[in-house]
């Protein structure tokens, strides 16, 4: 399948919500809203991490003047994506739950912008959160076990992003789409997820600059997800390898969410919230000020649960591309 | 993107792998670790001292260090200590401590019946499982060698 082209696809407006470890970071004031307690005030992490779901859409909505949706398409991940179903249980509106670990938000977009080109929706909203406690439940140790991270880590973000696409015309347009094949280089840390995704990420991104027939440098950005500090570095080194040199313009949610050298967060952030609420806040403020014009934003995703890890299994990867511009 | 074989990219990774600061790991698992096991040992002489019974000395030590371990981590102090500790307090019973404790808390949510109980051997399961296992093995070969 290769990259998909959009006529009648735009953004209409985008939320951005975050807790306090996030607040902290370079990308601050750039978020719509911050919760100072990780727990919102819920009694559990995954009802906080609901409450963050939930937050971002009405914020969206707000924002782009529609009181719902035609349908919204979510994900996160916990398992079974509760926080996404249960964030919008009772609001009436089709649901379509979304998987791609933490690429799920480009993954929400693009099949939203399918919906929308061939008719079926005037609006969506493509939605997706991470909770660092939760994330710790679902796939590694309990929050205060005593165990060190390896320097190759990432930090899961306490986030959440919405995105509002719709048919009516505004100035940033969603151009094409590349969907991501999963790879496998044989990655078993699961400490070590930039190393497991960037093979997807360059895959990805050379597969799209093929069907275009475009080349790095026609982009104002290259943003990808969560590769970190380690899986950033190899992204740039496999494009290399494949014959785009000298990269300048690429950026990573998880590097620029917090400052490494205060936050303790070793190779960077991740996590389904970390692209989400980036891009929904300091890239999209950059897309509309006009600072941005055409950029890539490739979201990355390791696809491993904690039973493969154990059953020694490696860690296969795929990443999500959008490709957006200003109409100006 | 062309072909790589995994061993090829093992060799990138291996290139950009960060060096972490190993020597300064070792050295503080080694002190904190050390320290710990030297508290016990003092314990230890001092209840040997106030001329405690044998097997009073060999329950309490273990029985102070678990329970020291499971208030700091109630207090969520345990794990900035371990965070510059490593195996110096993973290793020690305050690890084990620390293993059963922290589920416990984490898993409240969930009830205490199918929440806290069920998930607190999560992470410290294997230790008892093997411990009992090991024990029981080395009760056979001591009744064994102990007749002969």
């Amino acid at each position: 399948m290769k990259t998909v082209y959009f006529n009648n696809v735009y953004i209409k407006s985008t939320a951005s919500v975050v807790g306090p470890r996030e607040a902290n970071g370079p990308m601050k004031d750039y978020f719509d809203v911050i919760f100072d307690n990780p727990l919102c005030y819920e009694n559990t992490w995954e009802a906080a991490e609901c409450r963050f779901q939930k937050v971002a859409l009405n914020m969206a909505l707000q924002k782009a003047n529609l009181k719902k949706v035609d349908t919204i398409m979510a994900g996160d991940l916990l398992n079974q994506i509760t926080a996404s179903s249960y964030a919008v249980r009772n609001k009436n509106i089709p649901f379509i739950g979304i998987y791609g670990a933490c690429s799920t938000f480009a993954l929400a977009a693009i099949n939203a912008g399918v919906y929308i080109e061939n008719g079926f929706c005037n609006n969506v909203a493509a939605i997706s959160s991470s909770n660092f406690c939760a994330a710790e439940r679902t796939y590694r140790f309990p929050s205060e076990y005593g165990s060190q991270r390896t320097m190759s880590a990432q930090k899961t973000v306490t986030a959440s992003g919405c995105m509002i696409l719709s048919n009516e015309v505004s100035n940033i347009k969603i151009e094409s789409a590349t969907i991501g094949c999963v790879k496998d280089l044989g990655i078993k840390d699961g400490a070590d997820m930039g190393s497991a995704m960037a093979p997807a990420a360059a895959d990805t991104v050379i597969r799209f600059l093929s069907d275009t027939n475009t080349a790095p440098n026609d982009y104002d950005l290259i943003l990808t997800g969560d590769l970190g500090n380690i899986g950033s570095k190899l992204f740039k080194m496999l494009l290399e390898k494949n014959g785009y040199k000298n990269i300048t313009n690429h950026n990573d949610c998880g590097k620029m969410i917090y400052d490494i050298k205060t936050e303790d967060a070793h190779s960077g952030g991740s996590g389904a919230g970390c692209v989400a609420s980036v891009f929904s806040g300091k890239i999209y403020s950059d897309l509309v000020s006009g600072k941005l014009k055409n950029i890539i934003v490739c979201a990355t995703g390791a696809l491993l649960s904690p039973i493969m890890i154990n059953q020694k299994e490696t860690i296969p990867a795929v990443a999500h591309l959008i490709n957006i511009k200003r109409t100006d | 993107m062309e072909h790589l074989s995994k061993k090829e990219y093992a060799k990138m990774c291996k290139a950009v792998e960060p060096h972490g600061k190993n020597f300064l790991n070792y050295l503080y698992a080694f002190l904190i670790g050390g320290f710990i096991c030297a508290m016990a040992e003092a314990l230890r002489e001092w209840l040997v001292f106030m001329k405690a019974e044998e097997t009073v000395i060999n329950s309490l030590v273990p029985i102070v260090f678990i329970f020291l371990s499971a208030i700091l981590t109630y207090f969520k102090v345990f794990k900035k200590i371990a965070k510059v500790a490593g195996a110096g307090t993973l290793i020690p019973i305050t690890g084990f401590a620390n293993a059963v404790v922290s589920p416990a808390m984490e898993y409240k949510t969930e009830g205490y019946i199918l929440g806290t109980a069920v998930k607190m051997f999560i992470i410290a399961g294997p230790v008892i499982a093997f411990g009992t296992l090991f024990g029981v093995l080395y009760g056979i070969c001591y009744y064994i060698f102990g007749v002969i």
